[in-house]
């Protein structure tokens, strides 16, 4: 006779609430009052039968799915509750009231045995998956074929999607976001999800439906550079807008001064000379549609000085305002789209400018499909070098053939199948995981139309208008422009602007500074024996100073201008030499003194 | 054959060390952090990079020492080796027996395991012999139930404390039954037709001692150890072929010289260093060198308090004061031979 077991733990939202000594029977009865909605239907409940304890859990927080229960071996979602459903009678809340459909946490899916679809449901199984596709996440369901790919790939396609360029609202001319993209011709891909549609994301596309010959082009797109058609870019290919807003404020200042926004007179501290200001109205903000470009001034300001400064024996000085106006970054252009004026938060006038400017896709830029597969642009060729089929039709994209098999992205090449009949035949196709168009349907599709089922086609140089001797397969791949445009990009630095305390060059694009030149790259100058260069990137190129230095003491000693003389200030001697070292080693020495010990520099004359 | 010998040469003033470092360094980078099993041993002996630090830090002990111990021609069948292994293998009181103390009674109480002793080969009377060899007090055996019975008594005929018990017992269960001291879990390995002993633990003088064992090939991974038997030149050799067998065994290629130099200069001292702050790094000659890479006030105060010169010897030192370093063209001297007639003109 087995033993009597122990009562089991129940605990509610984590915490101890009693003891029951059937737990299956409380479970049971606690999901049957959920599906009757005696229970509210965010109540979850789990039962561990190893450890004996049962959680009840009601709480925030929880991810939940839906599932169709399933009943001895029967699903509850019977064709004639299907029928009403389909015809608008019952909604999906109905069907959560009725008890056919609930919402299953990540710890009550642990009791669950799920059939994928109603022909393999078994008197074992508790609930019916809604439809396999539904394992995937929000942006995994917005891809076409995720089951044809390789799951990496699949990860870097969701990364990706988020990154890419398109009408992210519709309503984008009347907002004034830091920065936004609008693609000039947006469209909606051509091979669909069902999430796709549910979701609507028609009405927010990000991307374009471009023709796609898998092939080699002369080397320039090895190694995932793209080949892109010229011609198909002047005509508008993957064109963006990128819209950039500048913004500045009238501060107040304690002691009731203020910012001015007005075009600054050319006595303000920093005046940044007449041409700066040129493209200002009267009101010292640019109008709209003026084209600018590297710094000029958007917003002319000018504020209150920093320091009060003492009267003079005439009276009050003079104010003399600083100039603090919002210009335009470094290497930037554009035209002003608009400007709106209004009140900030804190009641100051506060100004805003949309500058726009057109991305036009450049050598270097970065596009995507949906399957992981990016690239960037390696070569821009006129329609006329393009190779050509029969029909006339001149792929938009070259994408090399050595992208595909190591990565396993069957899906990419799928969809080129689905793209190309979808075009043929004027219909979206549908690329839904595990229940979409198939590769049949598509070739059923093609061979209708006269072309090659296996979407390969004969192309012809366009160069040499000779035929290529093996055929080539094209269609059409929905790719998206991701947002790492080279124009926002590109550096370069010969000289620059250098750090006031360190002396070395600035860091960042943004600062227009240098690349640096760390400790690895020094090792590797190091190994290569090349001292004089290690020198000069690390001393002459960087923070190169001459400072003088006591050759009695040791200290860094200075020029006395008074009495025109080099002196020392430590020992007093005036036996000064000028000592070529960095800034960072002066520096060094300033703080070594700093900590009560005093280094002396030896000098000697090099042998 | 000169002209061999001269190409094959570094030229002067090559920094060999830094090349060295980073032909180590890079295929380091590729290491995977995946470990293989030395055969037979069944611990899990560390390689890959967590075994290169090792090496490189100098430890006294690694984290699991083996030997590999080779037998005379006569013994190398895997069934004398076998034996071999037997007669190696420490067991002690503690792996065949419980030893117990009452406390009450001030008895020890060492229980036989049959079981346990049966998979070492240990008779009840091999304990009873070294457990009477290890507590000289008398034993009263129970042969039916194997139990070893041990009355102690304390100094000059007085009752023995609880302290001395307990130490007693702890000795006790310490005590060496058969094998070398400091050998564990000897197995045989066959390995390209010759059968060898692969052991854990290290105790080199104990294992030449039986006939058996190849005196001349006996091997430890304790790199210290082999330098407190065999001395420094040993160590540099155990330091060379660790490291080559840790990057062999990634299949990474690193040219032997480079491994080499990396040994000599761990062993150039006389004594085997660590790189880092307490070995190589930490005495290198200028004071800058060395407070640019650990522990920056403590070497400042020190120069400061001795009043320290720095030649400005080391690499560092040079690129720190913005001068060009004393390696490769750096190091060259250039001395025009006039002629004579500018010579006179000299000074």
């Amino acid at each position: 006779m087995a033993k009597p077991k122990k009562p089991a733990k129940v605990y509610v939202n984590g915490k101890f609430a009693g003891e029951y000594d059937k737990p299956e029977d409380l479970v049971k009865r606690l999901r049957e009052k959920r599906r009757t909605n005696e229970l509210n239907y965010q109540t979850n409940v789990y039962y561990n039968r190893k450890t004996r304890e049962v959680f009840i859990n009601t709480d925030s927080g929880r991810v939940r799915k839906p599932y169709i229960v399933v009943e001895a071996g029967k699903s509850r979602l019977t064709p004639e509750i299907l029928e009403k459903a389909k015809s608008g009678m019952l909604t999906w809340q109905h069907l959560i009231k009725m008890g056919v459909v609930e919402y299953l946490d990540a710890e009550e899916e642990e009791n669950t045995y799920v059939a994928l679809d109603e022909a393999g449901i078994t008197e074992r199984h508790t609930h019916l998956e809604l439809d396999p596709a539904t394992i995937f996440g929000i942006t995994t369901s917005m891809l076409p074929y995720v089951e044809h790919n390789s799951s990496p790939r699949i990860t870097m396609a969701c990364a990706m999607a988020k990154q890419s360029l398109g009408l992210y609202a519709s309503n984008y001319l009347n907002r004034y976001d830091t920065k936004a993209y609008a693609m000039y011709i947006p469209q909606q891909p051509l091979v669909q999800t069902s999430a796709y549609r549910v979701l609507g994301m028609k009405n927010t596309p990000a991307g374009q439906n471009f023709v796609v010959a898998l092939t080699s082009y002369k080397g320039y797109n090895m190694a995932d550079a793209l080949v892109v058609n010229r011609s198909s870019i002047d005509r508008g290919l993957g064109r963006v807008v990128m819209l950039k807003t500048y913004e500045t404020e009238e501060r107040q200042y304690p002691g009731g001064q203020k910012d001015k926004i007005e075009v600054p007179d050319p006595s303000v501290v920093g005046y940044r000379g007449e041409e700066a200001y040129a493209k200002l109205g009267e009101d010292g903000v640019v109008t709209p549609e003026t084209e600018v470009d590297d710094r000029d001034v958007l917003v002319g300001k000018t504020s209150p000085p920093r320091f009060l400064e003492e009267l003079s024996v005439f009276g009050a000085v003079e104010e003399k305002k600083r100039e603090s106006s919002l210009a335009l970054k470094a290497r930037e252009h554009g035209v002003v789209d608009s400007v709106l004026v209004t009140e900030g938060p804190s009641g100051n006038r506060l100004v805003k400018v949309r500058v726009r400017s057109v991305k036009v896709p450049e050598l270097g830029d970065k596009f995507a499909s949906r399957h992981g597969q990016k690239g960037v642009i390696g070569l821009l060729v006129p329609q006329e070098d393009m190779p050509f089929t029969k029909d006339g039709i001149v792929p938009d994209l070259i994408v090399n053939p050595h992208a595909i098999p190591s990565r396993m992205t069957a899906g990419h090449l799928l969809e080129t199948l689905g793209g190309k009949a979808s075009s043929l035949s004027g219909a979206f196709m549908d690329g839904t995981s595990f229940s979409g168009n198939t590769e049949e349907d598509y070739v059923k599709i093609l061979k209708e139309r006269g072309f090659d089922e296996s979407g390969e086609e004969i192309l012809y140089d366009g160069i040499t208008g000779e035929q290529i001797k093996s055929r080539i397969f094209i269609g059409v791949v929905y790719y998206q422009r991701l947002h790492h445009l080279v124009s926002n990009k590109m550096h370069m630095r010969s000289r620059g602007p250098i750090q006031l305390l360190t002396h070395q060059p600035t860091e960042g694009r943004a600062r227009e500074g240098g690349l640096r030149f760390g400790e690895m790259e020094r090792d590797c100058l190091i190994g290569y024996g090349a001292s004089m260069l290690i020198k000069e990137r690390l001393l002459d190129e960087s923070d190169k100073t001459v400072q003088l230095v006591c050759t009695e003491c040791g200290a860094v000693a200075n020029h006395d201008f008074i009495k025109h003389k080099d002196i020392c200030p430590v020992c007093g001697s005036e036996s000064v030499e000028p000592i070529e070292m960095s800034y960072a080693f002066k520096l060094l020495l300033d703080e070594i003194k700093s900590l009560y010990i005093f280094p002396r520099l030896v000098l000697r004359d090099k042998a | 054959m000169a002209s061999k010998k001269f190409s094959s040469q570094v030229a002067a003033f090559e920094p060999v060390g830094v090349i060295a470092a980073q032909s180590i360094g890079e295929p380091g980078t590729q290491m995977t952090m995946r470990t293989f099993h030395y055969a037979g041993v069944a611990e899990h002996v560390p390689t890959g990079l967590p075994r290169l630090i090792e090496i490189v830090d100098a430890k006294k002990i690694p984290k699991k020492p083996i030997m590999d111990i080779y037998l005379k021609s006569d013994y190398r069948t895997e069934e004398k080796a076998r034996d071999v292994a037997y007669d190696l293998e420490s067991v002690a009181v503690k792996d065949v027996a419980n030893v117990g103390d009452d406390l009450e009674k001030k008895k020890i109480i060492v229980r036989f395991k049959e079981k346990d002793a049966k998979e070492l080969k240990v008779t009840f009377k091999m304990l009873r012999d070294a457990v009477e060899k290890a507590s000289a007090f008398d034993t009263s055996v129970n042969d039916a139930e194997k139990i070893l019975t041990i009355a102690p008594r304390g100094k000059k005929g007085l009752e023995i404390t609880l302290h001395a018990l307990r130490r007693l017992a702890n000795s006790l269960r310490s005590a060496l039954i058969k094998g070398v001291p400091g050998v564990k879990r000897a197995v045989v390995v066959r390995e390209g037709g010759e059968s060898f002993i692969r052991a854990s633990g290290y105790n080199i003088e104990g294992v030449i001692a039986n006939p058996a064992v190849n005196p001349k090939k006996v091997y430890t991974n304790n790199i210290k150890y082999i330098e407190s038997v065999y001395g420094i030149e040993a160590a540099r050799n155990a330091i060379l072929h660790e490291i080559k067998q840790v990057l062999d065994m990634q299949k990474l290629y690193v040219d032997i010289r480079h491994i080499m130099l990396v040994s000599d200069a761990l062993c150039a001292e006389g004594s085997v260093k660590s790189v880092g702050r307490h070995g190589l790094s930490g005495q290198k000659a200028g004071v800058l060198g060395r407070a640019a890479f650990e522990e920056t006030i403590k070497h400042l105060v020190n120069a400061s308090v001795r009043a320290t010169d720095d030649a400005l010897v080391g690499v560092t030192e040079n690129i720190i004061v913005g001068q060009t370093v004393p390696m490769g063209t750096g190091k060259i001297r250039l001395m025009v031979s006039m002629p004579k007639k500018h010579k006179a003109k000299k000074e």
